[in-house]
């Protein structure tokens, strides 16, 4: 074997991204950049009610105004407008509204859509909207899960305020409740969550004469939309393309069916002129899917040796005012994450899926798996106070044994491979974990204003959505699968099209580096393609951590595929059989004979010419590869979080945080570096900043950044991270999801040191976001002798 | 409508514009300045951050005709025949995710650097305070202006 041809291995390298130069030279191509000949620009009228009848929308004074094309109500779409679709009935008698694009007769939530505007530009649009005329007639909202859930309670649809009930139940729970030496209940609170990706949504739709659309969107999910706007709102899906450009993040936000893009290619349709809409900050804090929102009650049955026994977990989940693409699901993706890494005898839970008068909720960062990490977190540490032991030690005397993989949980998920000894020793060692608890005993010994708590999180989550058998056997509309092409160029370059549309992740960049070692030709040499329709046929997208984890393997599929092609030609050219040719680094060759070999892109010239293939040989090495995984993926860690808390004033302060997260096999420790550091900040703000607040007539109080407390750099602490390896059984690469994994782990972690600072005074709890007020107010509630 | 003119990375232009036109706007719409984004409408996010006679300003926080006369620098005018040092400094730290936040980002951390040449990773945090990002948790954005700092990224 000749060196010179032997590429380093990419796997592994910390490339510097090839997305990068764009982005940081402003050469960008966001949705909003996107300027068409004749394109006009729609403005929303939206629901000042969190609910109410429409009584009349008079569009007229708008349609006379300077600049303005056109103005439509409800009504001008009702034969047409259709309904957004749920892709996730859950149960077999789930409620699932009606919900038009445009609201015609009632409004559910504030900021809902009963008018849009269609002007030259978007100033004259925004002016035209503010002059339309909507009369509301106001009935009660409906705002509290429990309230919505009683008897004689306002409804939000005429069906009721329960969307469904799923139930989920393993081993004998009765039986390990039923005279456990110890049983914690706790009720915790998932607050509502804004996702606040930085990238406002925006749409450009283009409808010719011939009834092709052409939809810009700045989407995580160009195939599943374009599949959504064929299946639901009667496009005939060979007429319709679309294009997710640059988009500059999602974190489940832009995983959706929206409102605005249906109503673009309905009004662009209407007018044959090209529309765009871009959201403001403040409309789209309204009006994009919420997070989370759930009320928590979670029971846990142990013995005196801190050995588990039964998990009982009853949920209360706001759906909203309807159900949007996966809004069930979500809660349910929890369902089977509660038990966590954890060994016990039984399980049970219950989801109530709940409507209330807000914005529908639906997937952020992590869709369930926060959730359900969190409550299990918070409990082991109630747990462990119980019995007088350190939080660590009960976590180890249940997890599952290194040595014990592959185990199948409680909830029946089978966990491939986890070291969670490995990462722990890690994470113990960079956090200093023994000095710290010294310290802490030594500032409670001293009555320090300023007490010391210790957070521990010790994660795992199901990620790489998702075998397409078990989304089917929890009634999903769509399969797990992901796609991905590759072209050999004449010139021996090659181009990958996958079918895994990025908005930050760096797939040009990883998927350039798998490529690279699988087929031996130089990074550079690659170019990736994604998030058009027309360039990328088949695809399910990106979301819950899959695009490595399913797109990757994909790719690597195919290029396996190429591989085996090329061997056939090699095969040939050197007159010896398929079965002696070997593929090393980009050369094939015959076993034993490496010096008489031809480089891949030979091959690719050779197969371009076609002069001289196996006869009925197809002159082609492009491959394509559709890959649907066996199993989840699911990555683990331990994270630890110091904080220090002001008895006296209620402010937190994150001293240190460590992260050591085991994502099996890494293609690239940089992206997989930020993507934990990023999700480590979006657990952060929810554990002490953000919340989505309402208030007693449905008017969303956080509409801006100025309220809603999306942190900076000046909010958030330096984070020490690290990683163990242990490589995934279940797909070739060995890799394992990181999308979420930062933001499932580090919320627990952060309210466990909160609380663990604290616990001495009695305080047993702290509700998120934990500002300094309720810190503060939790303090002095244990002090006066309640609970916290 | 107020006559403006307005020198964009080197360039004057003298346009038509009405009085409430934001500077954001025009800059992206009628000059064609689409490398500065819109992050939100209140000024919070900073990612429209762009320097005005030298100095970072929000430019939705700043009307067209506020900025007769003046001298804009964008994200698109920074680089000098080759990248500035801080955008090589966020390329080779992996200090950007999504890239949305990355050209306010970098022009208020220029400013940051024109004033404070060697700041602490303390006030590189207070000082990009009004500059928010939701990739990256801000640890490469620290570390990529603490590396330009080193190359002297003054200017």
């Amino acid at each position: 074997m000749t060196t010179d041809t032997q590429a380093a291995p990419e796997l592994g390298k910390a490339r510097l991204r090839k997305e990068d130069a764009r982005l940081v030279t402003g050469e960008t191509m966001w949705t909003d950049n996107i300027v068409l000949p004749g394109m006009l620009h729609m403005a929303f009228v939206r629901s000042p009610y969190a609910h109410a009848r429409i009584t009349s929308v008079d569009v007229s004074a708008a349609r006379s105004m300077p600049g303005v094309i056109a103005a439509f109500s409800g009504a001008d779409f009702a034969g047409e407008q259709g309904s957004l679709p749920c892709a996730w009935p859950v149960t077999a008698d789930i409620i699932i509204p009606h919900h038009p694009p445009m609201a015609t007769e009632e409004v559910r939530y504030v900021g809902e859509a009963v008018a849009v505007v269609v002007a030259r530009d978007r100033y004259e649009a925004a002016d035209a909207a503010a002059a339309v005329d909507v009369e509301y007639e106001p009935l009660p909202a409906v705002l509290d899960m429990r309230a919505a859930l009683a008897e004689g309670s306002a409804k939000v649809h005429e069906a009721g305020n329960k969307s469904y009930e799923w139930v989920f139940d393993q081993g004998d729970v009765i039986a390990a409740f039923r005279d456990a030496p110890v049983v914690i209940e706790r009720n915790y609170r998932q607050q509502r969550l804004i996702p606040c990706a930085m990238e406002p949504r925006a749409v450009v739709a283009s409808c010719d004469v011939a009834g092709e659309v052409t939809l810009w969107s700045a989407t995580q999910i160009p195939h599943v939309l374009r599949f959504a706007l064929s299946a639901f709102f009667g496009i005939p899906e060979h007429n319709i393309r679309v294009i997710a450009p640059d988009v500059g993040g999602g974190f489940g936000s832009k995983l959706q069916v929206t409102a605005e893009e249906v109503l673009a290619v309905l009004v662009s349709s209407k007018l044959r002129r090209p529309v765009k809409w871009t959201e403001s900050r403040s409309e789209g804090n309204m009006t994009v899917h919420h997070g989370r929102d759930q009320w928590q009650r979670i029971r846990l049955a142990a013995d005196r040796d801190g050995r588990l026994r039964g998990l009982a977990v009853d949920l209360l989940a706001d759906m909203g005012a309807y159900l949007m693409l996966v809004t069930p699901g979500v809660p349910l993706l929890g369902a089977f994450m509660f038990p966590a890494i954890y060994k016990m005898d039984a399980y049970s839970f219950k989801c109530t899926g709940v409507f209330t008068t807000k914005m529908p909720t639906d997937a952020y960062r992590g869709a369930g798996r926060p959730e359900a990490t969190f409550a299990i977190e918070r409990i082991m540490d109630e747990l462990a106070a119980e019995l007088g032991m350190d939080p660590l030690a009960i976590r180890e005397r249940n997890w599952i044994k290194h040595e014990e993989f592959p185990y199948t949980t409680i909830a029946t998920l089978t966990y491939d491979s986890g070291n969670y000894e490995a990462a722990t020793a890690r994470a113990r060692e960079l956090f200093r974990y023994d000095e710290l608890r010294a310290e802490q005993r030594a500032r409670r010994e001293s009555g320090d204003p300023v007490q010391l708590g210790i957070g521990i999180s010790t994660f795992t989550e199901m990620c790489g959505l998702a075998p397409s058998r078990v989304l089917g056997s929890l009634s999903y509309g769509a399969g797990g699968w992901e796609h991905a092409s590759v072209r050999m160029l004449p010139t021996g370059k090659v181009e990958v099209v996958t079918g895994s549309s990025a908005h930050g992740q760096g797939h040009e960049t990883a998927w350039s580096q798998i490529v690279a070692d699988k087929l031996g030709v130089p990074f550079e040499d690659v170019r990736v393609l994604h998030g058009d329709t027309q360039i990328s046929h088949k695809g399910m997208d990106t979301y819950g951590s899959r695009s490595l984890t399913v797109g990757g393997i994909a790719l690597a599929g195919a290029c396996d595929k190429v591989i085996d092609k090329a061997k056939k030609v090699t095969a040939h050219i050197l007159e010896a059989s398929e079965n002696d040719i070997e593929f090393s680094a980009g050369r094939l060759h015959v076993r034993g004979d490496p010096a008489q070999g031809r480089s891949i892109q030979e091959v690719a010239l050779a197969v371009f010419a076609a002069h001289d293939l196996a006869e009925g040989m197809e002159p082609s090495l492009d491959s394509d590869h559709t890959y649907d995984p066996d199993n989840f993926s699911f990555p683990h860690g331990t994270h630890l979080c110091a904080t220090e808390v002001d008895t006296e004033t209620g402010r937190v302060t994150i001293r240190s945080y460590v992260a050591v997260d085991d994502v099996g096999t890494v293609v690239n420790p940089l992206i997989v570096e930020g993507q934990v550091h990023g999700g480590i900040a979006q657990g952060i703000a929810q554990a002490l900043y953000e919340e989505a607040a309402y208030d007693e007539d449905g008017n969303l109080l956080t509409t801006t950044l100025a309220d809603y407390l999306v942190p900076s750099a000046a909010d958030l602490p330096h984070f020490t991270t690290d990683r163990t390896e242990t490589p995934a059984t279940t797909n070739p690469l060995g890799v394992k999801g990181v999308g979420e994994a930062g933001t499932i782990a580090s919320t627990p972690a952060v309210v466990n040191a909160i609380v663990d600072a604290l616990r001495h005074l009695g305080v047993t709890d702290v509700p998120m976001a934990c500002t300094p007020e309720r810190v503060w107010q939790a303090i002095q509630t244990a002090q006066n002798g309640g609970g916290a | 409508m107020a006559s403006i003119t307005v020198k964009v990375d080197g360039v004057a232009y003298s346009d038509e514009v009405e009085p409430r036109l934001l500077l954001v706007h025009y800059l992206r719409e009628k000059v064609g300045k689409t490398g500065t984004p819109v992050g939100c409408d209140t000024s919070n996010c900073g990612a429209c951050t762009v320097h005005m006679n030298g100095v970072s300003v929000k430019s939705c926080a700043v009307l067209a005709v506020q900025a007769d006369g003046a001298e804009i620098t964008t994200i698109e005018g920074l680089a000098d025949g080759e990248w500035h040092p801080l955008q090589q400094a966020f390329h080779a730290e992996h200090a950007l995710q999504c890239g949305y936040c990355t050209p306010g980002m970098i022009m208020a951390a220029a400013d940051l650097l024109r004033t404070n040449p060697n700041p602490s990773d303390e006030e590189i945090r207070e000082g990009l305070e009004g500059n928010l990002c939701r990739c990256t948790g801000y640890e490469n954005i620290v570390r990529a202006v603490r590396r330009a700092a080193g190359t002297g990224a003054t200017s």
